[in-house]
Formats: structure tokens, C-alpha cells, sequence
């Protein structure tokens, strides 16, 4: 696989009941890159995530979303999670009566011709629960119910191993986090990144940033991509704020 | 694709058939071709008597449609009940074949029956078990050879005037299983008895007597289906048990009848000392179903368990719920009911506690949950809660939920195609239940489901 473009949204227009919530957003992800995605909250970082995951109440009134060549602006949610697009979410969802065991073994078979019997897969998952430092209790209980907020940041990072895609989308997923289990989580996603893998980090902190370190760093404001560059962009936005930033961009200062 | 797939039919070639429609030649007629005694003519004939003045319910499915002298109460499909699957008629085996009943008994089970039309066709408990004394046989067989047990026990748990059906039952019953467990025997792998129906306008009435002598164990599966017609069918069963001091016994249902059938049961079970008494009771098919399986703790520390799920489509009304009956101190209950509602289908919870004022530090849990699948179906709770005891522990929950677009859009975007999804989360609101059943049993609930959720289209 090479260095070429792995996700790209062009002029990308969105509405949720009628409200225009993205507003034109142009972006080129590339493979082997990690990116992180700042701005303010209501900026649009969490609705560009559902968007391009496919989320049914954000329509797509303008633009397209290209994936590997091919345009999937019209495709379901599973099918585009079928051809290696992951969202882990800021908020995971629990669902009653399926444990986290069988879950996994359930994306995994989706996802992959290879499938896995419940004691094959048990041994497939048992190093990837101990990178986590999860337990076998852990994967025993129901998907996300009752899990303490870090607790479920965990399962989405191990569903994202599980499902092992191709471009993924970490929705805040430092939010909820304390200090050990940030730098766990983080070198997982570390240890996931590789040169055909592509990642997208919405963060509201630099700290996270510290620890997964991205290429580049794109500012949203107003359903807009604003800005796009290094590391100069986060002290730029610590040291003045987004609203600064949106009026030095009016005046094209950046 | 129809979601109903045991909807073929075999020819009628049958034996004997009786000409439609109920009065006291044709239950003295049933009598008679099944060659009784004395006693059990008089109790079908004064059951007759009883269900004459009987009216239908006044409350839950509207029965109107159903017209008594319509059906036909007596279909005998073959000369003879066979113990092995050779002898069983060649269309009749191909049919439980397709039902897929012979295998299971090779894996899983200790023994089977199964019923076709109004009679056993096959009958089969393992020598291991013969030795230790376990009876398991048809109804009939065993009002034959085990006369004083029949005689001893049938009518006392339900008895012919509790309601119209049990009386009907009573008056014309066919079939059904005769179980009896020895003191102190532990029959770890379950029994399980298979009912199918294949004619229209066809009664079913088959009547299962089940005794647990104190210190004994048995789990008893029944699952049933039936061709879809353009006319209605009758099911209609009695189930007794007794369950004897310190004795468990485990009943589990699958009800899979066609959507053209009425299925109206009675089942309850009488608890002693320290008995156990679980009923596991899953609803998927039938037009309309009313039962409410029942145990009357009679005994000191006596103990049981209500699981049910109900599954309602198109056309569907399931009127299921429990009823249990403190009647002694120490006493323990727990009601878990869950219900599904889908296309415009309709389900009701209706239930009785009672806690006598003798049946002190009595505990009871009640717990009512209902999924609706989309904005025409509906659910109902009916809870009738009558505590006569100041020391008793009560706790009651009830909920009803929809499918939430944000629960489908997260497991779709892990890969799940949307009704892969919808499904899922199902099977894991039903998942008390299911995991109460044995393995196999378990995934084939869950497969049934996914197909009454796929195949509305159809």
C-alpha cells in the first residue's frame, strides 16, 4: 500500500432537520498519517465524525465523501464500516444482554473471511485484553453497561483492534480518562498505527497529542475546516483561543 | 421469505376421523375408540356437563370467531404408537424429520414424544432411565397401565371447572405426556415431548400429567408446530404437576404453532415443601394465545420461577402472564416476562400475585418488560398484586422501550447490517430467558426470532 489518499471529503454540506451543520468542509486524510482534528465545542467536530461514519440524521445536502477511490457518500453505516472505516465514539452506546466476548467475536467475523470459534478467538483476544490491562471479567459483561466512562473508552479501543480498519475515527476518546489509562490507551493505538493505517483524533486537549502524536492538526470552527497545520497551531489556539484564530483568518493572517 | 417455515402439510390418510363438531356422543365416542374404563368416561363426560355452562373469558382476545361445532376433536393418524422411528408412518417420520426432532433426541435428550393430530405416534425414554424407575408415556398408555397414578392425580391441579377450556380439555383430551419421577431420581438430561399439527379445523387437546416424588429432578421441553391454513385450528392443553417436598421440576415451552392457530392452556403446578417449580415459557407463533402458566406454593420455603417471552407479529395477540399463589410461609417467587411487539402485533402481560396472611416472610419479585419494535404494535400490562401479609418482600419493575436509532447506528457501525443489528439487540433484551434454556435450544430461539424480524416483508 502506498502513501496515496485514503479518505478525502469534498465541499462537504450536511443538515440535521433542515439546520446546516456542515458547511462546505474540505479534507484529504493520507495513509501512514495520524491527524488531529481540534476546535471549540458546536464547532461540528463530532457531527464530521457521524457524517462520514454514515450516521443517518446527518443528511448530506452537498459534496461527497471519497474512500479508497470510491464514493461512499451513499452507503449504510455497516457498509462502510465493512470496507475499514471505524468511529470510536465520545459516548458508547450499551446495549443489554450481549457480552463484550460475543460482541467481539461477532465484528470480528463480519469483518474477516478467517472466523474464529468462541475458543479459537478466546486465545486470539487474550493478548490484546492484557495490552489493555482488561480482564477475562471485563469482556464477560455487557456491552458498555454500567462500564465507568474510562472503562468504556477501553472497549472501543479493543473493538477497534478487534476490527482492525483502516482509517479510524477517535472521537474524544481521552475525555473520561485518567493518567494511567490514558498512556495505556494510547500505546495501544501506538502499537495499532502502522504505514497502511490512517488516524483521526478529535481532542479538545493538547495532552492527548502528547502522547499520540499527530503529522497534522486541522481546526474546525463554524462547520468549517478553519486552519490546518504542525504543532504551531496548538500554541497558536492556547495561547489566543478559536475566536482569535477565526478573525486572523478573515484578515488571512494564517 | 415467510417467517414461517413449518408451514407444509402432509395429506390426510388417516386412520380415523371423527365427523366435526362436540356434543355427548362424540366425547362417549372417544371414550369408547379409546377403549377406557369406566372412570375416566364419567370424568370426560361430567367435564362435558361443565364446559356446556361454562362461558368463554371476559376479558383479553376477542374468541368470537371460534365456533365450537366447527372442529373436529378426535384425528387418529396411525394404528399404533411406535417406539421406534421405523414403524412411525413413512410421511409422519419425514415430517419430524424436517422438524428436525429425530436428531435432537439422538443428542440431547432422554427420551421424546411425539404427538400428530390427536395421538402419540412415537414414544421413547432411554433403558437407563426405565430402570430407575422414571415413567414417561403417553397419557393414554398411562391411564392403561399405571391406572391408580391417573386416577389419583388428573383433575386435582386443574381442575375440569377451573375455566371453558379446561373443561373442554377434560371432556375430550388426547395424548400428552405421563410423567412420573421416583423419589429421588435425578434425570439430568430432559425429556421432551413434540406436538404437531397438520389438518384444519383440527382440535388438539392433548393433557400432560407430570409427578415428582420428594427429591426428584426433571426438565420437561414441549415445542409445537402446525401448516398455516386459511382457517383457524384449536389448541388447547391441561398441565398438572406436583412437585413433592425438597423435588424440582423444570418446564420449558417452546410455542412455535402457525398463525392461524388458538392456543388456550392451562398449566399450573403445585409446589410442597421446599419444592422447586421453574416453567420457561417462550411464545412465537399462534394467532391468538392465552396462558398463564401458575404454581401454588402449598409448602413451607417452596419456590418458583416465571421466565416468559412473548413475541407478537401481524395478526398476533399474546395474552400470557403467571400466576402465583403463596400459600405457605417461607415462600419465593420471581416473574421475569418479556415481550416483543411488531408489525401491529399485540402482546399483554397478565398476572396474579397472591400472598396469603398465612404465608409469612413470603418474597416476591415481578419484573415486566416489553420492546416495541415500531409504532402500530402494542403491549399492555394487567399486574393484579394482592399481598395479605405485612412481612412480605415485594419488588415490582416494568419498562417499555423501542429500538434506539443511536443503539442501531453503533452496532451498525461496527460492521452489523441493520437488521443484523436490530436483532441483536433483541436477542439481548430476551437474554434472561434465553440463557435459561439449554444450548441448542437456545440458539434455535434465537434464530426463530431473527427470522419473525426478517421475514415481515414476506
Amino acid at each position: 500500500m502506498g502513501r496515496g489518499v485514503i479518505l478525502e471529503l469534498k465541499n462537504l454540506h450536511t443538515e440535521v432537520e433542515q439546520k446546516e451543520i456542515l458547511k462546505g468542509v474540505n479534507l484529504q486524510l493520507k495513509r501512514g498519517r495520524i491527524y488531529a482534528l481540534m476546535g471549540p465545542n458546536g464547532a461540528g467536530k463530532s457531527s464530521l465524525a457521524y457524517t462520514i461514519m454514515g450516521h443517518p440524521r446527518f443528511k448530506v445536502s452537498r459534496g461527497e465523501i471519497i474512500f479508497n477511490g470510491e464514493n461512499i457518500t451513499n452507503l449504510t453505516p455497516s457498509e462502510r464500516a465493512q470496507r475499514g472505516i471505524f468511529l470510536a465514539f465520545q459516548y458508547p452506546i450499551e446495549i443489554s444482554g450481549i457480552t463484550l466476548f460475543n460482541f467481539l467475536r461477532l465484528i470480528f467475523n463480519t469483518r474477516v473471511d478467517d472466523r474464529k470459534s468462541p475458543m479459537e478467538f478466546s486465545k486470539f483476544l487474550k493478548s490484546k485484553l492484557e495490552v489493555l490491562d482488561l480482564n477475562e471479567k471485563f469482556i464477560s459483561r455487557y456491552l458498555n453497561e454500567g462500564l465507568s466512562g474510562g472503562e468504556k473508552k477501553k472497549s472501543e479501543v479493543l473493538q477497534m483492534v478487534i476490527v482492525n480498519p483502516e482509517l479510524v475515527i477517535l472521537d474524544e476518546i481521552d475525555s473520561g480518562l485518567d493518567i494511567d489509562a490514558m498512556k495505556i490507551v494510547s500505546n495501544t493505538i501506538n502499537n495499532f498505527f502502522n504505514e497502511d493505517k490512517t488516524i483521526l483524533i478529535i481532542t479538545h486537549y493538547q495532552r492527548f497529542l502528547d502522547y499520540v502524536k499527530p503529522d497534522n492538526i486541522f481546526v474546525m470552527f463554524d462547520g468549517k475546516i478553519l486552519a490546518s497545520g504542525g504543532y504551531e497551531l496548538i500554541d497558536l489556539i492556547e495561547r489566543e483561543g478559536y475566536e482569535t484564530l477565526e478573525k486572523r483568518r478573515e484578515h488571512d493572517e494564517i | 421469505m415467510t417467517r414461517y417455515k413449518y408451514g407444509f402439510k402432509d395429506p390426510e390418510n388417516y386412520v380415523f376421523r371423527l365427523t366435526k363438531g362436540l356434543s355427548k356422543e362424540i366425547v362417549e365416542e372417544i371414550s369408547w375408540l379409546k377403549m377406557e374404563p369406566e372412570w375416566m368416561r364419567k370424568f370426560r363426560l361430567n367435564a362435558y356437563e361443565i364446559f356446556l355452562k361454562k362461558n368463554l373469558p371476559s376479558w383479553g382476545p376477542d374468541l368470537s370467531d371460534l365456533n365450537f361445532d366447527d372442529i373436529v376433536y378426535y384425528v387418529k393418524p396411525s394404528d399404533r404408537k411406535s417406539s421406534s422411528w421405523e414403524d412411525v408412518p413413512e410421511y409422519i417420520r419425514n415430517t419430524f424429520e424436517r422438524l428436525g426432532i429425530p436428531e435432537a433426541e439422538r443428542r440431547l435428550l432422554a427420551g421424546l414424544s411425539a404427538q400428530y393430530e390427536s395421538e402419540m405416534v412415537y414414544h421413547k425414554l432411554k433403558e437407563s432411565w426405565k430402570k430407575k424407575g422414571v415413567i414417561f408415556v403417553d397419557t393414554d398408555t398411562a391411564v392403561k397401565e399405571y391406572p391408580e397414578l391417573v386416577r389419583e392425580y388428573i383433575g386435582t391441579v386443574v381442575s375440569p371447572s377451573d375455566n371453558k377450556f379446561s373443561a373442554l380439555n377434560s371432556a375430550v383430551w388426547s395424548g400428552g405426556s405421563f410423567i412420573y419421577i421416583p423419589e429421588g431420581v435425578s434425570v439430568e438430561i430432559p425429556l421432551q415431548a413434540y406436538f404437531r399439527i397438520n389438518s384444519q379445523n383440527m382440535g388438539q387437546f392433548e393433557r400432560t400429567l407430570i409427578i415428582a416424588e420428594p427429591g426428584s429432578y426433571v426438565h420437561y421441553i414441549e415445542g409445537c408446530t402446525a401448516p398455516i391454513y386459511s382457517t383457524y385450528s384449536l389448541h388447547s392443553a391441561v398441565v398438572e404437576v406436583v412437585v413433592k417436598k425438597g423435588a424440582r421440576v423444570r418446564y420449558t415451552t417452546i410455542q412455535n404453532w402457525s398463525y392461524n392457530v388458538y392456543n388456550l392452556v392451562t398449566k399450573r403446578a403445585v409446589a410442597y415443601d421446599e419444592a422447586i417449580v421453574e416453567w420457561i415459557d417462550g411464545n412465537l407463533g399462534s394467532k391468538v394465545t392465552m396462558k398463564y402458566p401458575s404454581v401454588y406454593m402449598r409448602g413451607k420455603g417452596s419456590k418458583a420461577e416465571l421466565l416468559s417471552i412473548a413475541y407478537a407479529g401481524k395478526g398476533q395477540f399474546q395474552d400470557v402472564g403467571a400466576k402465583v399463589l403463596h400459600l405457605a410461609p417461607y415462600t419465593f417467587s420471581r416473574i421475569t416476562s418479556k415481550s416483543i411487539s411488531k408489525d401491529g402485533g399485540r402482546n399483554s402481560y397478565r398476572g396474579l400475585v397472591y400472598v396469603d396472611p398465612c404465608a409469612t416472610k413470603s418474597n416476591v419479585s415481578l419484573r415486566c418488560d416489553t420492546l416495541l419494535l415500531d409504532n402500530q404494535s402494542r403491549s399492555d400490562t394487567y399486574p393484579i398484586i394482592k399481598i395479605e401479609n405485612s412481612n412480605t418482600s415485594l419488588s415490582h419493575e416494568a419498562s417499555v422501550s423501542k429500538i434506539d436509532d443511536e443503539q442501531l447506528f453503533y452496532l451498525e457501525s461496527r460492521g452489523l447490517p441493520k437488521d443484523e443489528a436490530s436483532a441483536l439487540i433483541v436477542r439481548g433484551f430476551i437474554e434472561p430467558i434465553s440463557k435459561e434454556l439449554p444450548f441448542e435450544y437456545a440458539v434455535e430461539l434465537n434464530r426463530l426470532i431473527r427470522l419473525q424480524l426478517r421475514g415481515d416483508i414476506g
